[in-house]
């Protein structure tokens, strides 16, 4: 498959682009500490890691103001990351306190936060593009002039899921941008193995969803083409779908004993590291010093640290509490 | 009025009186409804809020659960609970799950309504009772209204629920005629209610059975068996006192439910008057339900499937004599 490269460049100040580093590199100190409380068994159940694909949530995200509504998938620790969840709260819902930002009734997989319009880490492959089809038309139908952005993979593109949430957005015309994070695997299926036609925005064009891929490895090319996307959308134009080519380092989960693929193209994908693809850009540009790179590294090890304290600090739910967010009442 | 024109009535009432409110679903708008239920109303209110879907099940129930959580105020019509089934992994995944997943910061208030039942020879994909399935899941309410003003007052009570709602409308009672106090409002739905009082022997039913069931209680009084009936109205939450209230008068229970037996509804209730009061009982509790067989298409074959009334006869006086 052929990765299209953006030609142009953003014109990138120092400023957001550390800022971008900075983002990419929290998700992966995050994504590690992570690893290493689930060997300790403070984090259990499943934990798929985002590590790899930094630059498709962080670039990604830029393109959403805080009155947007964001649909992620069960691989959503970057997204929760770079919407601005506090880290404590991802890492204490791991834990399974009730300071999590879903009290620990959600886990790995589900990370919600009403205040950031997070609605929520979706674990059923495909199950949360209607839910973003129904927010946009929410906001539609209210006037407002928000846009719902919604993650997922590869793999729900052979969802019966998919196909009816692009016909539906595109129908209806609702402000939906679609965003795949195209890793080549429907956990162990090679994309070629499942999809005749591999070719993810052709899919969204048969439904008249306008679309697009980048390459999901350069951050600046996901910023600016996300950009594009959400700016065609908030036009009043309808869905956009734009895929980013991107790839997982680690395994689907940490369950996965990664059988399926060769060492040597795991290795071939890591020369494009989106992180260290884009500090060597940026020393190239002289927008990094080692002096930046070293008071940032220490930063951000600094807020992963603090977020473990948080974890560990937080109480459990009373379990006589277990039922009570089951049901709500009818207000008088 | 009709059932089907107390639905009519108060889908309208809810699309006057609150503009969150809209319905969506498959040929509700230019067709006017498979049931004719919301014939009228993509002229009266627009297609803006009378919307014909794509026959695309999941979706648009997840696009309901999306509504919802945007500030709407959705009713999704499906036109059967067979055609339910594609929308499984929204409804239980989704719809019964966001509250608790999320901690509480979220609630799904989404109505959706659909047909239920046999009885019309549509054979093994339209005919199915399967409401009880849905009565297994925490997070959603189940119910059946049974009555006229029931479908009216059951459906906007249903509006002000903070989370889902499932209404399922047994498909031979829309023709149902059924009078309506004018003043008909919000009423209780966790509520069972007693139809008939008798000393006798209690019949549990719900939905559509609920006609069976009456005719067989008018027949039993004329053998000197008085029968009380209870229409359960809602299935989650269920009203477990009325039922218990009414054993411990009777003593004896039949539960009546056009689901097939194995697994059952009916069941479940058994199990509650087992559990619960097991001293009041003179008697096992029996079931009357559907033959384990796929609905036929064959009248005779249906009719020999599916609940009767004097099926309910005779389960009555095989234990009160």
């Amino acid at each position: 498959m052929s990765t299209p490269r953006i030609s142009e460049r953003l014109p990138v100040d120092r400023e957001h682009a550390l800022f971008l580093l900075r983002e990419m590199l929290r998700i992966r100190r995050f994504e590690e500490k992570a690893a290493e409380m689930y060997s300790l068994q403070k984090i259990r159940g499943f934990l798929h890691l985002y590590i790899g694909e930094e630059a498709t949530g962080v670039g990604a995200m830029q393109a959403f103001t805080p009155e947007d509504a964001i649909v992620a998938t069960y691989r959503e620790h970057g997204h929760a990351l770079a919407r601005g969840i506090p880290t404590g709260s991802l890492m204490a819902e791991m834990f399974g306190r009730a300071t999590g930002c879903s009290h620990g009734h959600g886990g790995s997989m589900h990370f919600f936060d009403k205040s950031r319009r997070f609605y929520g880490g979706y674990a059923i492959v495909g199950g949360g593009l209607p839910i973003a089809v129904g927010l946009a038309l929410a906001d539609k139908l209210q006037k407002r002039p928000a846009v719902t952005t919604c993650f997922f993979g590869d793999g729900a593109v052979a969802e019966g899921e998919f196909h009816e949430s692009m016909n539906l957005a595109a129908l209806w015309k609702l402000p939906v941008v679609f965003l795949c994070e195209n890793n080549l695997y429907a956990m162990g299926t090679a994309l070629a193995r499942h999809q005749a036609q591999t070719d993810i925005s052709l899919k969204a064009e048969s439904y008249g969803v306008a679309s697009s891929a980048m390459d999901g490895m350069d951050v600046l090319a996901v910023e600016a083409a996300a950009r594009q996307a959400a700016d065609f959308v908030r036009g009043g134009n309808g869905p956009y779908l734009l895929e980013l080519r991107t790839y997982r380092f680690r395994a689907h989960s940490m369950a996965d004993p990664d059988l399926y693929r060769t060492k040597q193209e795991i290795e071939e994908w890591k020369k494009r590291d989106p992180i260290l693809l884009f500090q060597s850009q940026l020393r190239e540009w002289k927008l990094l010093t080692d002096t930046d790179a070293a008071r940032i590294e220490a930063e951000v090890t600094a807020e992963i640290d603090e977020a473990v304290r948080f974890a560990e600090a937080g109480p459990w739910e009373p379990v006589e509490q277990l039922l009570n967010d089951v049901q709500g009442r009818v207000a008088s | 009025m009709t059932y089907r024109e107390a639905v009519r009535a108060a889908l309208r009432k809810a699309l006057q009186s609150d503009p969150r409110v809209f319905l969506m679903g498959e040929d509700v708008g230019r067709y006017g409804g498979a049931f004719a239920v919301s014939h009228g109303l993509l002229e009266e209110f627009g297609a803006e809020r009378i919307r014909d879907t794509p026959l695309s099940e999941s979706t648009f129930v997840g696009a309901g659960i999306g509504a919802a959580l945007g500030g709407m105020r959705p009713i999704v019509e499906i036109m059967t609970v067979n055609f339910s089934l594609l929308a499984l992994d929204q409804i239980v995944n989704n719809a019964a799950t966001i509250r608790h997943m999320s901690g509480g910061q979220f609630n799904v208030p989404l109505v959706v309504r659909m047909a239920t039942g046999g009885g019309r020879q549509l054979a093994a994909q339209h005919s199915h009772s399967l409401e009880g399935w849905y009565a297994h899941v925490p997070g959603i309410k189940v119910l059946t209204p049974a009555t006229v003003p029931d479908a009216y007052g059951m459906l906007l009570a249903a509006l002000r629920e903070p989370d889902p709602v499932f209404i399922f409308e047994h498909a031979t009672l829309y023709p149902l005629e059924g009078e309506m106090e004018e003043d008909t409002g919000l009423m209780d739905i966790t509520q069972a209610a007693v139809r008939r009082p008798g000393r006798d022997v209690t019949l549990i039913t719900y939905g559509g059975s609920l006609g069976k069931t009456m005719e067989a209680a008018s027949l039993l009084a004329k053998d000197g068996i008085e029968a009380e009936v209870i229409d359960l109205r809602s299935l989650r939450p269920l009203d477990t006192p009325t039922i218990l209230d009414s054993v411990a008068r009777t003593h004896r229970a039949v539960v009546v439910d056009e689901a097939w037996r194995t697994g059952s509804f009916a069941a479940e209730i058994s199990t509650q008057i087992m559990e619960k009061a097991f001293d009041e009982l003179d008697a096992p509790v029996l079931r009357v339900c559907s033959e384990e067989v796929p609905m036929p298409y064959a009248k005779h074959l249906e009719e020999a499937a599916l609940p009767q009334v004097n099926g309910i006869v005779g389960a009555a006086k095989r234990i009160v004599s």
